[in-house]
């Protein structure tokens, strides 16, 4: 089996119903997504409201738009929606990958593990024929391919195990399994929620049992869906567990999206019967499209799609490993921390004030951190060491545009991490308005001292 | 498959049926008990501290219209005697915006500091002023009434001289009686509101943003944060500008009293946090026992110790800030140092052991 695994046939078709249902659930997820974000009052909380945008590094030329912003997510939206109906799809998910991931980088302070899981995910079917079937470019074209090659389900299948395997990987630390942190501080602060808020969400075991299960859930699950005996309970462990953080966690739509997703792993048959009843049963419509048997990509397309795509899988294998580079605890610096699948590890919060000093006389006063930042800009910048560099060198440049001579920059710092009492995070005597931004390892940062060190991967 | 989804439904549906009738077994509840935090907060510290006020501001007004009748200077001690006796009671219920305190934004119409004497002095000069406008908030208050009662002459004799014998005395007296009316009005509403929905306080322990628990803790530390520690020290220290403000300070015209309001304060916050009824040394439920039923005893003990720490250091101080901000800022800026302290235990350490949701944004724990 491992050989035939190894041997891979890029020339095998496959039925195209699956991939036609993943772009149909998808697109009409992103389109609730972006709808949900709009109506929450997000884009001006998030995007309009604060005066300072935290940026990637490399990308503090994207910020928002003004009263344009509104226009990109009406964009971003209707190309959703464009995707889930497959109508002019290429031009549809080009549009909704560009300007999703432009709205991803205009500030980096919502950056949640699923909204990456969309960019990526978006991009990769940008190279799939998901139109090919079940499409309303195909209802106008009058003809639908009935097989698409099957590396092009399976490259979803490949993302999805790739995504669920690290994020159990990401659980093998001493924090998640033997101190069953931060669970044990979330899950009893849910006494709210009806018959087990009292009781089961206040036991010791039961933070152990949910931290345990979580990581053998992770780890297990892809494979678990691969495999076909397997699949069906498999699928029900997908529900019964994304319901379940539903309900226990603030995180908005990303349940869903997964549980979607992983219906890839099935049979055709079961999208065709999808399908089927989509056809009788919403859309009343009896008539049937000529069927032209297989989709090819051209040669040069093919070469050049999978070559693009060897490499973006390679990048998404090696991503996460990037923090091995970095000396220093990982859940401390936070450097190689984002886009590697660590969903739910920490329970972290800061409290950083800046101090504006004269260097030459040494008069100094204090940064009101409200008056730059939001309340969740804030939170976020407390305890990340690139945001604090970010905003003190903000912080620089706007006190000496004001006149102020000779400006440092010095952080007052506190962060506490999953349990442990709050300690000093940011070296005090450092001018952090002296340190450059880049993704050299953050000798600022005061290393990492707690008794209860963190073990694992 | 098809099937197979059919049936999953069904068995889900079931499954939730069957665990309604678990419902009538006991169910062990051994998590903190909010509902007698609340009840206990509620009962014995707000009420109380509310009651006293009440009747304090009731004494206040009363002197008040004692001395703009009859404009002497027994009349005038003992109108500033009960000033200050309502004020350090006030440091006691400040920290409650919540009711209809936070609704008609109490603190905002009773303890806006500094005061904008030119608003107060124009409003005089007009005879012409509406007190719930948000432009007269600077003109109005205990700060108010410390302008007039302290600061709108040199002397004693000038002072009263003002209400007796200059041109437009009557209108200086109409003031008096307007502010004494505008804080004791609003007093009397939120206090009646407050014991009228005290059980509905009490019962919503939800955990979320609008959860009775929640509201509290959060007012609870921005008033810390932004008011004890900010207002009373930080800003007239100059930890927020390049030079000090010794003219922002609380009761800035008596000249004597900041240290005993700021000490009154601490107090207040202090009490709070451990439970301890108002005015008496009992103690009940309390954010201190959550923590320390949350298996953090290490927070508790820090945030206590820390509150004295402060205490001690804010004790060094001269009666009245202004002198001790320009004679040694260094000592001001200790006391500071001190109470910042606790806001990080407060709001980085306690905060995350409640698990208490600040804002409504989506987030996956990174």
């Amino acid at each position: 089996m491992f050989i035939k695994k190894i041997k891979y046939n890029f020339k095998e078709q496959t039925n195209a119903a699956p991939l036609a249902i993943f772009r149909l659930f998808f697109g009409i997820m992103l389109f609730g997504s972006i709808i949900r974000f709009w109506t929450n009052g997000w884009i001006e909380k998030l995007y309009l409201e604060p005066k300072f945008h935290f940026s990637y590094f490399g990308f503090s030329w994207i910020k928002p738009i003004g009263n344009y912003t509104y226009l990109l997510f009406i964009l971003c939206g209707l190309s959703a929606l464009f995707v889930a109906i497959g109508y002019k799809y290429r031009i549809a998910i080009i549009t909704f990958f560009i300007s999703f991931l432009y709205i991803e980088l205009m500030d980096k302070t919502t950056y949640l593990n699923h909204y990456y899981f969309i960019s990526i995910v978006s991009f990769l079917m940008l190279f799939l024929p998901a139109n090919a079937y079940f499409s309303l470019d195909a209802f106008i074209k009058k003809q639908q391919y009935k097989q698409i090659p099957k590396w092009t389900i399976d490259s979803i299948k490949l993302l999805l195990v790739i995504i669920y395997f690290y994020a159990g990987l990401a659980k093998l630390n001493s924090d998640w399994l033997f101190r069953a942190m931060p669970l044990k501080i979330w899950l009893p602060s849910k006494y709210d929620l009806p018959l087990i808020g009292e009781n089961l969400m206040q036991q010791n075991w039961f933070h152990f049992a949910m931290s345990w299960s979580g990581m053998l859930y992770d780890l297990a699950i892809p494979f678990l869906l691969l495999y076909k005996r397997t699949r069906f309970v498999a699928f029900l462990f997908v529900i019964f567990f994304h319901v379940f953080t539903r309900v226990l966690f603030p995180i908005g739509m990303f349940p869903y999206i997964m549980i979607v997703s992983a219906l890839i792993f099935f049979d055709a048959s079961l999208h065709n019967k999808i399908i089927n009843f989509i056809k009788k049963y919403i859309l009343k419509s009896k008539e049937t499209i000529l069927l032209v048997n297989d989709f090819h990509f051209s040669n040069v397309k093919r070469k050049l799609f999978l070559g693009i795509l060897s490499v973006f899988f390679a990048i998404q294998v090696l991503l996460p490993w990037r923090y091995l580079s970095y000396p220093g605890e990982l859940f401390w610096t936070e450097e190689g921390y984002r886009f590697s699948w660590r969903v739910m590890l920490m329970e972290k919060a800061g409290s950083t004030n800046f101090k504006i000093v004269n260097l030459d006389s040494g008069t100094h006063f204090r940064v009101n951190n409200t008056d730059f930042l939001s309340s969740f800009q804030e939170k976020q910048m407390s305890y990340q060491p690139d945001f604090i560099l970010e905003y003190a060198h903000f912080l620089g440049d706007h006190f000496t545009k004001q006149g102020h001579k000779n400006v440092g920059v010095f952080a007052e710092s506190y962060v506490a991490l999953n349990g442990r009492l709050s300690t000093e995070f940011i070296d005090k005597k450092v001018d952090l308005y002296q340190q450059k931004l880049s993704f050299k390892h953050k000798k600022w940062v005061v290393p990492f001292k707690s008794e209860i060190k963190i073990k694992g991967i | 498959m098809f099937r197979k989804f059919s049936l999953l439904f069904v068995s889900i549906i079931t499954l939730s049926a069957c665990s309604t009738s678990e419902e009538t077994l006991p169910i062990v509840t051994d998590s903190f008990d909010r509902g007698a935090m609340l009840v206990n907060i509620a009962d014995n510290i707000i009420i109380p501290a509310y009651e006293d006020f009440g009747s304090k501001m009731n004494t206040l007004k009363t002197a008040g219209e004692t001395f703009t009748t009859v404009t002497t200077q027994t009349n005038l001690e003992a109108l500033r005697t009960s000033w200050f006796s309502a004020y350090k009671t006030w440091q006691h219920i400040e920290m409650f915006n919540i009711g209809k305190a936070e609704e008609v934004q109490f603190t905002f119409y009773m303890n806006i500091y500094p005061l904008t004497v030119k608003d107060v002095e124009d409003n005089i000069a007009n005879g012409n002023y509406d007190l719930n406008s948000v432009n007269n908030q600077d003109a109005q208050g205990f700060p108010a009434l410390d302008y007039l009662l302290n600061g709108i002459a040199s002397t004693d004799i000038a002072i009263l001289e003002k209400y007796t014998t200059a041109s437009n005395k009557d209108n200086y007296k109409k003031y008096i009686t307007a502010v004494l009316n505008q804080m004791n009005d609003l007093t009397t509403q939120v206090i009646l509101d407050f014991k009228a929905q005290k059980n509905t306080f009490v019962s919503n322990t939800s955990n979320t943003l609008t959860g009775s628990v929640n509201e509290l803790i959060n007012d609870y530390i921005f008033y810390y944060e932004k008011r004890l520690r900010a207002s009373k020290f930080g800003i007239p220290a100059g930890i927020f500008s390049s030079s000090s403000l010794p003219e922002k300070v609380e009761g800035f015209y008596k000249n004597d009293i900041s240290k005993e309001l700021s000490l009154e304060a601490l107090t207040a916050v202090k009490n709070l946090f451990e439970g301890k009824y108002y005015n008496s040394s009992t103690t009940g439920a309390s954010f201190k026992d959550y923590l320390i039923k949350l298996d953090r005893a290490d927070i508790a003990t820090s945030i206590s110790s820390q509150f004295e720490t402060a205490r001690t250091e804010i004790n060094k101080l001269n009666n009245s800030f202004s002198i001790q901000i320009n004679e040694d800022n260094t000592a001001m800026t200790k006391s500071y140092d001190e109470l910042q302290k606790s806001v990080v235990l407060l709001k980085v350490d306690m905060l995350q052991a409640f698990n208490i949701s600040v804002d409504y944004v989506d987030a996956d724990g990174d």
